[in-house]
């Protein structure tokens, strides 16, 4: 029985449970002579599927859970040399999966694989069959229990209101479950990548070459980690971005929220927002296609050379889809500044733009850089485009005319394609990304931070 | 000069400020716009051009000789017989004055290799065609493809471009016969990816795109709004929630790639799921899209007037029955919103599938949840980094496909908050 059969056949019993405490309670209640049951008889009904399916459905998905490693361990007990082969413990169980999960591959892999892919199966089949009979006895021994206790004196409404708000605050604390995932799979990772590599080393180190070589004695077979330039070209790319979101997002938002006609704005706000919609993969085609070689075509005319992925096409089209970021929370923080300023430099006299500059602007200035801050850590983190319009080479340089490399291309092109988990290229990407983790959190906290205050002061 | 006057005098110059600033705000408004417009007329028309495609019309002799030399018209003879030896025997009688095994090798190469598939499907469709001859529309080389659609310049030296003048010749020839046409290329949404531009299609990236949303939908929305209806109605005032609070507004502003990262040490080296599959694919993406639903079902709760929530608990009911039963049916249209809004994000999001593996080259569309997979992002920047211009203009012609996706979902979003959304 395969346990996506299983699992129908779960719910399929849990549902006649319903309607079976359902209209046995009726029954019992019309035989007592019970005139005021404390619940609604579905409340009753909901009771008893639970308490009936609830065990048997725990079982089934610990059991999916752990069932993977335990048989694996059974699997790994039978190999002959399974002592010595400790050490490549882990791509011994990679080529296993691989050969249970690919034809192609289990006809290419070693004798004792084979053995270990046939045994694996062997056991799988065994284990789903004791999966089945587990889960139905479960269900057995829960239905009875439930012929047993389920009576009209039970409260069958609040005990469900009950399991339905710990199935609520279980849904909700994910949040926090998945911020502990993230933290501790990319600390546990980096830490490893942090014993071969020294911490200062990967923060301060000037040279990012993380090509091992094949043999010991090629040169270069150590590979270098100082990611140095990897933060430079981020921020390098991540500055153009701004200069190009910054102005004319803030422009715009000014111009929608004090000078715009009504119809404009209704118009021109959502086809901005458009430009925020549009996948990034897309935009790393445009800056790849479109962009890139149009400014080197635009550098050839006036004597200047443009490098084919240069950092300024990068950040020009991340600048872009940026623009529409910056002006809706810069447009959020104008309009929250209250109107009684407003009219209060009119009245004064001032002109339109004066009281824009002197007036609101200087006051909703925090909530401004805030909505910056947070456009300059979706810049940092930002993926595709610069995949598909950055360099991959580590050049330390200022100058946005020259190809550079980020912190997430290295990311990308450390970890597509490359299985083994031993090696520091790969964890290194896992340093990578805990520094960006950490990088994007303290800014979006500062930002966040900032806004609130901001907000707390005009309400 | 008086006070007044003073202020007089300033008031051209801070006129001109006023003029220059408010130009200043459309310059910026119209830059936006042009933006928005140069990408997707740049992409139009990179793209239009895919969604047709060069056939040529060929005599086909069905030669029982090669396809079923045995005369029993065994399913597995049929499979595996030697198609392309058609195409050739055709092509030759097109140009017979064309000898030499270059020469010929030219002429051939003016056809797909996948029209060999295609007359492969036809006669296991029907057996009847064998031994008969058969005018077939044939799908030709992404080269000559790119001939016909002008991007290959003629006036280019011959040595720097793909096709030299004898092939453009052979192509002229069989174009003024008439038996060169540009059709709808059905390839493009039938077929899985390849490695020839011709026979390259988005099915099955489409397939891997459906089955990861169907698993993020089927989590991410229940969970969310569960989420939300916890933190709105039942949630005490304290330290733990304020956390859960600080935790989901981070994690929306968390690069989509730390996601993946996670996916890949979590799901795929802790559990040992399976690699490069929508299942994977579907968790990495649920996590993302959480927030962004939380948030809009708490919104759209907070909308729902209390007189709705106390008018039912006036009357008896409990506060889980007055949530479920009347303020939840309210706020739903604008739960939904805000959950296509995050399928939307979903769809066109590719940084966390890189990181879990499903940017193989698959050719097979996937049939389950776990069948290796890409998505459609994905297969766009694969294809964005091949250097054929076949590829080039398929993979804007996807991109088109993944914003039709995207408009659909979007208006259906405005649909609903117009339309259905209840205002009070």
């Amino acid at each position: 029985m395969s346990p996506l059969f299983l699992i129908f056949i779960l719910l399929a019993l849990s549902s006649a449970a319903y309607f079976f405490s359902q209209r046995r309670m009726l029954r019992q209640t019309r035989d007592a002579n019970i005139t005021r049951l404390n619940s609604l008889p579905e409340h009753f009904g909901m009771l008893g599927a639970i308490w009936a399916g609830a065990p048997a459905l725990l079982v089934y998905f610990l059991w999916l859970i752990f069932e993977g490693d335990i048989l694996m361990g059974q699997v790994l007990a039978i190999l002959p040399d399974a002592e010595s082969m400790a050490a490549t413990r882990e791509l011994l169980i990679g080529d296993i999966r691989n050969a249970i999960n690919n034809p192609i591959s289990y006809q290419m892999a070693s004798e004792e694989v084979r053995m270990a892919a046939d045994r694996y199966r062997e056991l799988s089949q065994t284990a789903s069959i004791a999966l089945a009979a587990a889960c139905l006895s479960v269900f057995a021994i829960c239905s009875a229990l439930v012929l047993k206790f389920l009576t009209p004196r039970v409260r069958a409404r609040i005990q469900i209101e009950k399991f339905v708000r710990g199935f609520l605050l279980l849904c909700s604390t994910l949040a926090i479950f998945t911020t502990i995932g993230i933290v501790l799979s990319v600390l546990f990772e980096a830490s490893r990548f942090f014993q071969t590599v020294p911490i200062t080393e990967f923060l301060f180190g000037l040279d990012w070459s993380p090509q091992m070589a094949i043999r010991e004695d090629q040169v270069g077979s150590s590979g270098a980690f100082g990611a140095v330039p990897l933060f430079v070209g981020t921020l390098l790319i991540s500055f153009v971005a701004m200069l190009v979101a910054a102005p004319i997002g803030l422009m715009s938002a000014i111009y929608l929220s004090e000078y715009a006609p009504s119809k404009v704005r209704t118009a021109a706000k959502p086809l901005l927002e458009i430009l925020a919609g549009v996948p990034t993969v897309v935009y790393g085609f445009f800056a790849a296609i479109v962009v890139s070689p149009a400014l080197r075509g635009f550098g050839a005319t006036i004597g200047l050379d443009v490098a084919s992925e240069s950092a300024l096409a990068a950040g020009l089209v991340m600048g872009i889809m940026i623009i529409p970021f910056v002006s809706s929370l810069s447009d959020d923080v104008i309009a929250a500044v209250p109107q009684a300023m407003r009219d209060g430099s009119l009245g004064m006299g001032a002109t339109h733009s004066e009281t824009m500059r002197r007036v609101i602007l200087p006051a909703a200035l925090p909530g401004i850089i805030g909505g910056l801050l947070l456009a300059i850590s979706r810049a940092i983190g930002e993926t595709m485009i610069v995949v598909m319009a950055a360099g991959l080479s580590a050049n330390l340089t200022a100058n946005p005319l020259e190809a550079v490399t980020t912190v997430t291309v290295q990311i990308v092109t450390l970890l597509v394609g490359d299985q083994e988990f031993d090696s520091p290229k790969t964890l290194a990407a896992f340093a990578l990304g805990l520094t960006l983790f950490f990088v994007t959190l303290v800014l979006n906290f500062i930002a966040l931070y900032v806004v609130r205050k901001y907000r707390e002061q005009y309400e | 000069m008086s006070r007044a006057e003073q202020i007089v005098s300033g008031l051209a110059r801070r006129q001109r400020a006023e003029k220059r600033f408010r130009a200043y705000g459309i310059t910026a408004i119209l830059l936006g716009m042009s933006f928005l417009v140069l990408l997707f007329t740049s992409i139009i028309a990179n793209g239009y051009q895919a969604f047709t495609q060069t056939y040529i019309e060929l005599p086909i002799y069905f030669d029982p000789e090669v396809i079923d030399p045995n005369g029993d018209r065994d399913p597995q003879a049929l499979f595996s017989a030697d198609y392309w030896k058609l195409v050739k025997t055709s092509m030759y009688q097109q140009f017979p004055q064309v000898s030499g095994r270059s020469g010929r090798r030219e002429v051939t190469r003016i056809m797909s290799g996948g029209s060999a598939f295609d007359l492969r499907e036809r006669v296991i469709e029907n057996p009847d065609l064998i031994g008969t001859t058969q005018r077939v529309w044939l799908v030709a080389d992404d080269d000559i493809d790119m001939l016909m659609k002008g991007y290959i310049d003629r006036e280019v030296p011959e040595d720097e471009r793909r096709l030299n003048d004898r092939m453009i010749g052979y192509v002229d020839t069989l174009d003024e016969a008439g038996i060169v046409e540009r059709k709808f290329n059905t390839t493009f949404f039938t077929a899985g990816d390849s490695r020839e531009p011709e026979q390259a299609g988005i099915l099955g990236a489409l397939m891997g795109s459906f089955l990861t949303l169907i698993v993020t939908l089927l989590l991410s929305f229940p969970i969310g709004v569960a989420a939300a209806i916890y933190l709105e109605e039942f949630a005490p005032r304290n330290r733990f929630i304020d956390l859960i609070e600080i935790n989901i507004n981070n994690l929306a502003a968390v690069p989509s790639i730390i996601f993946g990262l996670l996916g890949l040490a979590i799901f795929i080296n802790w559990f040992g799921m399976p690699r490069s599959t929508p299942v994977v694919g579907g968790l990495v993406l649920t996590l993302m899209t959480l927030p962004t639903i939380i948030i809009a079902s708490r919104v759209s709760i907070q909308a729902v007037p209390p007189s709705i929530k106390e008018a039912a608990l006036g009357v008896g009911a409990s506060r889980m029955q007055a949530m479920f039963h009347h303020v939840l049916p309210i706020a739903m249209p604008g739960m939904l919103t805000g959950t296509i809004i995050g399928m939307a994000q979903a769809l066109g999001e590719s940084a966390p599938l890189l990181m879990i593996g499903m940017v193989a080259f698959i050719v097979e569309p996937p049939s389950g949840f776990t069948d290796p997979a890409t998505a459609l992002p994905v297969q766009i920047y694969l294809w964005s980094d091949s250097p054929e211009r076949g590829f080039t203009e398929r993979t804007s012609a996807a991109i088109l496909v993944l914003l039709a996706f995207l408009v659909t979902m979007n208006a259906t979003a405005v649909y609903l908050r117009k339309k259905i959304a209840k205002r009070f």
